[in-house]
């Protein structure tokens, strides 16, 4: 699958490919791609049935508009979710922002920071390192999970972008989601080495190059949660099923050669819950911004279960 | 006899922990938790009963802030 998309977004020629060599192209989380399907959160607001929780259409908000627009300049509109909690009996809305590309940074992230500096510094998310490494600009941007920092935005200014915090989590404040949950799950799989042996010669526990080759593509990831929050089995079983994301940390315990509670790892998974709610949907896999297949490492663990 | 809904149910178990948990406190502080607790309830209490997913959100936070608060750590509390 991961495949096929890669060769779809290499037929696409997007604006900006030429430059960047083929191996960087899935690197960027682009989704300039969109064409190809709706966002789902353009449907979603009409299926959801609680009219208490829909979100107010951004035709019925007011629009901030860019301060001073230049004469040629590239106007863009940005229309995101709002909510606060100070207002907890208001519903949430989506506020429309309009800003000029040419003088915005090439990602949706420098949009947001333009949007919160210039026209409306209410507006709240998180956001650290704007280079893909930290996690913390996880959102739902045109339908899809991905890091605003690594997001360029689409250059043509007659289709809006719409921006949403990571669907299905709940929500501290605008495009802050509250991770505490995901935290918690994270921690029960125990995120460490353990070992009662000491190493042999008492200085390092050393590997070998196989063994270390078995822990790339998932020492990478950074725990933005964009796979776990793309899952629809994650969605529903958010308290039992532990999600991509955690379960691909497990499984970078489980493959590590120096780990010595490799069967008391698989046991706490061992349940309808834990592991087996992954039907392979493999959304993980395809919104994953990093590359990474979260997909790839539950199957693995469930080959280490069968097998044992 | 009132019959209440789950949420309603679920609004006064959170208030009896409250009101509970104030026990685990030192005892010169206790009245100050008691009046936050209450102070906390009391400032929704004009959300309409029908407001659920307010109400569920407001749940949610008063039960983080009830684990928060519960902390022995912390000794007094101040409005």
């Amino acid at each position: 699958m991961a495949c096929t998309r890669a060769l779809a977004r290499l037929a696409s020629k997007r604006t900006g490919m030429a430059i960047r060599p083929a191996g960087f192209a899935r690197g960027f989380a682009s989704v300039s791609d969109t064409s190809a399907r709706e966002p789902v959160s353009k449907i979603a607001e009409k299926i959801v049935p609680d009219p208490a929780r829909t979100v107010v259409p951004e035709s019925k908000t007011s629009t901030v508009k860019e301060p001073q627009p230049d004469k040629d300049s590239k106007i863009k509109t940005f229309h995101v979710y709002r909510w606060d909690p100070d207002q907890p009996s208001e519903k949430p809305r989506m506020q429309s922002y309009t800003l000029d590309l040419n003088k915005t940074g090439p990602m949706m992230l420098d949009a947001l920071i333009r949007i919160k500096n210039e026209i409306d510094p209410t507006l709240t998310f998180r956001r650290s390192c704007r280079e893909g490494i930290c996690g913390s600009c996880a959102m739902n941007i045109d339908g899809v999970n991905t890091l605003a920092c690594l997001c360029r935005i689409p250059a043509e200014t007659n289709k809006e972008s719409r921006i949403y915090p990571l669907p299905h989590m709940y929500i501290v404040k605008d495009l802050v989601p509250d991770m505490t949950l995901f935290y918690k799950q994270y921690r029960s799989v125990k995120p460490y080495l353990q070992r009662d042996t000491p190493a042999p010669d008492g200085r390092e526990y050393r590997q070998s190059k196989a063994e270390r080759k078995k822990l790339d593509g998932l020492y990478e990831c950074i725990l933005c949660a964009c796979c776990s929050t793309s899952c629809p089995s994650y969605w529903w079983n958010q308290e039992e099923y532990l999600g991509p994301a955690v379960l691909l940390q497990s499984y970078r315990w489980i493959a590590d050669s120096r780990d010595e509670k490799k069967a008391q790892r698989q046991d706490a998974l061992n349940n309808s819950m834990s592991l087996y709610r992954c039907h392979t949907i493999l959304n993980c896999s395809r919104t994953c911004p990093k590359g990474l297949n979260p997909a790839l490492a539950i199957a693995e663990i469930k080959k280490s279960m069968a097998f044992t | 006899m009132v019959r209440y809904t789950g949420l309603q149910k679920d609004v006064l178990a959170l208030y009896r922990q409250c009101l509970r948990a104030v026990r685990d406190k030192p005892s010169a502080t206790r009245s100050n938790f008691r009046a936050f607790a209450r102070a906390e309830f009391r400032k929704h209490i004009s959300i309409s009963k029908k407001d659920f997913s307010t109400i569920e959100y407001l749940l949610r936070r008063g039960r983080n802030q009830l684990e928060s608060y519960h902390d022995p750590e912390i000794r007094n509390i101040y409005q």
